[in-house]
């Protein structure tokens, strides 16, 4: 049977090596497959994709033992302001004093840096990377995949963590619900002469939100904000050929000199958005974490902490199982998962799509209801904290790894 | 079926023949199919094995996050079907042996093991004819309510008792509620295989507290095993239906 481990995690981004970490820590082996060079993706520069990493997730990280290597690299956000295309009425969610912050910004990079380097270090943790699956099996009594270069992994659980365009899902034949904004995500890093004092912007327009995140001044003490610009996408192609002068004047024209004077950090890079989730997270011996299993529109910035929230759902359903004797793989344990994550995805799902479309109506009425919503949210407080704790990642039933 | 049907057979994997081996795997991959015939055994099976985790924990003073807590340790699944007890306390770090009175029960479960990689010992036969030794963990799940001779039965479970260890059983409680609900409700919808059950058989536990004390042991708290539409079966203090319990020697 050669190596035999408890999980083959087929994708080794993010929410995979955290999986791969998770699982580790609680005396789990993994092997793990990836098609990337970590050369490339650990190589210096900044790509100019960040993540908001809610309180919840960082308690995970903090669970694992990454916190300390990541701490120094994550900008809190102290407030999060929301405006209709900075018209007045702008919402301001800021957490009373002593409260925990809304969530910390990192670059993806350092997120990958000290996953890779704890992953490194771990003896459970078989990492097979720039490896391509060329077959993938399941059967009653465990998994494998065939890598190309005829090396052959087993395990009792294969995990499908290789993002929205999931191979492994769609082999298995697991449906897909989805359905396209037809609008893409403009990617990129930005330097700004005044301080963003932890204030993540998101700056509704009617072609799509316009996001400022906030990111940790670079070696130089430059200010940094990760931009995520949504764009239709018949104008994608044009704004991501602009000469760098004209895309951050474009951009400057959208910020309204709210961060001064703006420079281009990094390369642009863009990404379609879709909203898409799947009917069933799980199958034989299977189980879908992540973007495999649903994504969702990054206007909240709660993609990555939905799929940990997986990667904590699923640790505490295989150390429950294996606790009791029980095979990773076991149905009755992934029916556990599939009960405990199938509807929560959904739901946050549907509430960041329906805020999509609520903000991609054109027109001064729509735009006027929407300003009334946020001032009535604004000065609703039972409301604004449910917002609130939505970005931190509390609300609902949170796996042991996600508490404080 | 050969030597297969004489009783007190060993079973090591390797005295199965290829063409026998195909008919267990097939009857094995039945009784292992979570949403086939023994639906309500796979549903029912992480309910007792929390009971029996925190027996083993309790007797052994074992760590709750250990997760092999039978290293060590023997164990002995008396009445073991296709094994679907006997993997996990292997699982959990045990040697284990299952025993049944079925030889095709105890071939299923040889091929199941094989297949999972998992190094068990079965034997066909009745526990009473078996010179196999002691164990320090003997259990026996819903089997005492199809035995004829009661208290022969758990005169030879306490035989393989080893000093100092722990058996644990279950069964159904003889209530009007069982009777409605395991015999007329169960087994008309097919939720249990008809005929699986007598409900004359069925042994209370003040019942079985006497005929174990008659045989030198001692009954612990049993706990229910429950059923609610929106916990599904779970353990609780109610006995009405079916309970488990730990046994040692008395003393």
């Amino acid at each position: 049977m050669g190596d035999k481990r408890e999980l083959l995690i087929l994708g080794g981004g993010l929410v995979g090596m955290t999986l791969a970490l998770a699982a580790a820590r609680r005396g789990m082996a993994s092997h793990v497959v990836d098609r990337a060079d970590p050369a490339e993706l650990l190589a210096e520069g900044f790509d100019g994709r960040a993540s908001a990493i809610s309180t919840a997730s960082w308690n995970l990280f903090t669970n694992i033992g990454l916190a300390d290597a990541l701490e120094q690299h994550g900008c809190p956000i102290e407030s999060i302001a929301v405006t209709d295309g900075m018209k007045p009425g702008r919402l301001d969610f800021t957490p009373a004093k002593g409260d925990s912050t809304l969530g910390r910004m990192f670059a993806n990079r350092q997120l990958r840096l000290a996953l890779h380097e704890a992953a490194a270090a771990e003896p459970l943790i078989a990492l097979h990377s720039r490896a391509n699956v060329t077959e993938r099996h399941r059967d009653e009594h465990g998994v494998h995949a065939v890598l190309a270069d005829g090396t052959r992994l087993n395990a009792a659980l294969m995990i499908a963590a290789e993002g929205r365009q999931s191979p492994t899902r769609d082999d298995a034949g697991l449906v897909v619900a989805k359905w396209d904004y037809r609008h893409r995500a403009i990617i990129a890093g930005l330097t700004h002469a005044k301080p963003h004092n932890g204030v993540a912007w998101e700056i509704f327009y009617p072609a799509g939100p316009f996001a400022l995140l906030p990111l940790r001044d670079d070696d130089q003490g430059r200010h940094r904000s990760a931009l995520v610009w949504t764009v239709s996408e018949e104008d994608a192609a044009g704004v991501l050929t602009l000469s760098e002068r004209a895309f951050l004047a474009e951009v400057e024209r959208r910020m309204h000199g709210v961060l001064g004077a703006i420079a281009a950090d990094g390369p642009r890079s863009s990404y379609p958005l879709g909203f898409h989730h799947t009917a069933r997270i799980t199958g034989q011996r299977l189980a879908l974490i992540g973007d495999a299993a649903h994504g969702i529109h990054p206007i909240a910035g709660q993609g990555l902490n939905l799929g940990l929230r997986d990667v904590g759902a699923l640790v505490e359903v295989l150390v429950d199982g294996m606790r009791l004797g029980l095979d990773p793989g076991d149905a009755q344990l992934l029916a556990r998962y599939e009960r405990w994550r199938g509807l929560d995805s959904f739901s946050v799902a549907l509430a960041t799509d329906g805020l999509t479309r609520l903000f991609g109506i054109p027109g001064r009425l729509p735009s006027a209801i929407r300003r009334l919503g946020m001032g009535a949210i604004q000065r609703t407080p039972p409301l604004k904290r449910w917002f609130m704790d939505e970005a931190r990642g509390v609300t609902g039933k949170l796996p042991e790894l996600l508490q404080g | 079926m050969g030597d297969a049907t004489t009783a007190n057979a060993i079973l090591a994997n390797a005295t199965i023949r290829p063409d026998e081996a195909a008919h267990f795997g097939r009857l094995a991959a039945e009784w292992w199919d979570p949403k086939g015939s023994s639906a309500m055994l796979h549903r029912l099976n992480p309910v007792r094995l929390r009971f029996i985790r925190e027996a083993i924990d309790r007797h052994w003073h074992i760590d709750d996050h250990h997760l092999k807590p039978l290293a060590g340790k023997s164990a002995l699944d008396v009445g073991c079907g296709a094994g679907l007890l006997c993997e996990p306390l292997a699982r959990l770090g045990g040697d284990v042996t299952g025993i049944d009175a079925a030889p095709e029960n105890a071939q299923a479960a040889a091929a199941h093991a094989e297949g999972a990689g998992l190094d068990i010992r079965y034997i066909a036969g009745e526990v009473g004819a078996q010179d196999i030794g002691t164990f320090d963990l003997v259990t026996s799940m819903e089997v005492i309510e199809h035995v004829a001779d009661k208290a022969d039965f758990v005169a030879a479970l306490r035989a393989r008792l080893a000093p100092g260890g722990l058996m644990i059983l279950s069964t159904p409680n003889r209530t009007a509620m069982s009777r409605l609900l395991m015999i007329q409700a169960a087994e008309t919808f097919g939720a249990i295989p008809r005929g699986t059950h007598h409900w004359d058989d069925f042994i209370t536990p003040d019942e079985l507290a006497d005929l174990l004390a008659d045989a030198g042991l001692t009954m612990g708290t049993p706990q229910g095993i429950g059923f609610s539409p929106l916990k599904g079966l779970h353990l609780s203090g109610d006995l009405s239906l079916n309970y488990i319990v730990t046994v040692t020697a008395a003393g």
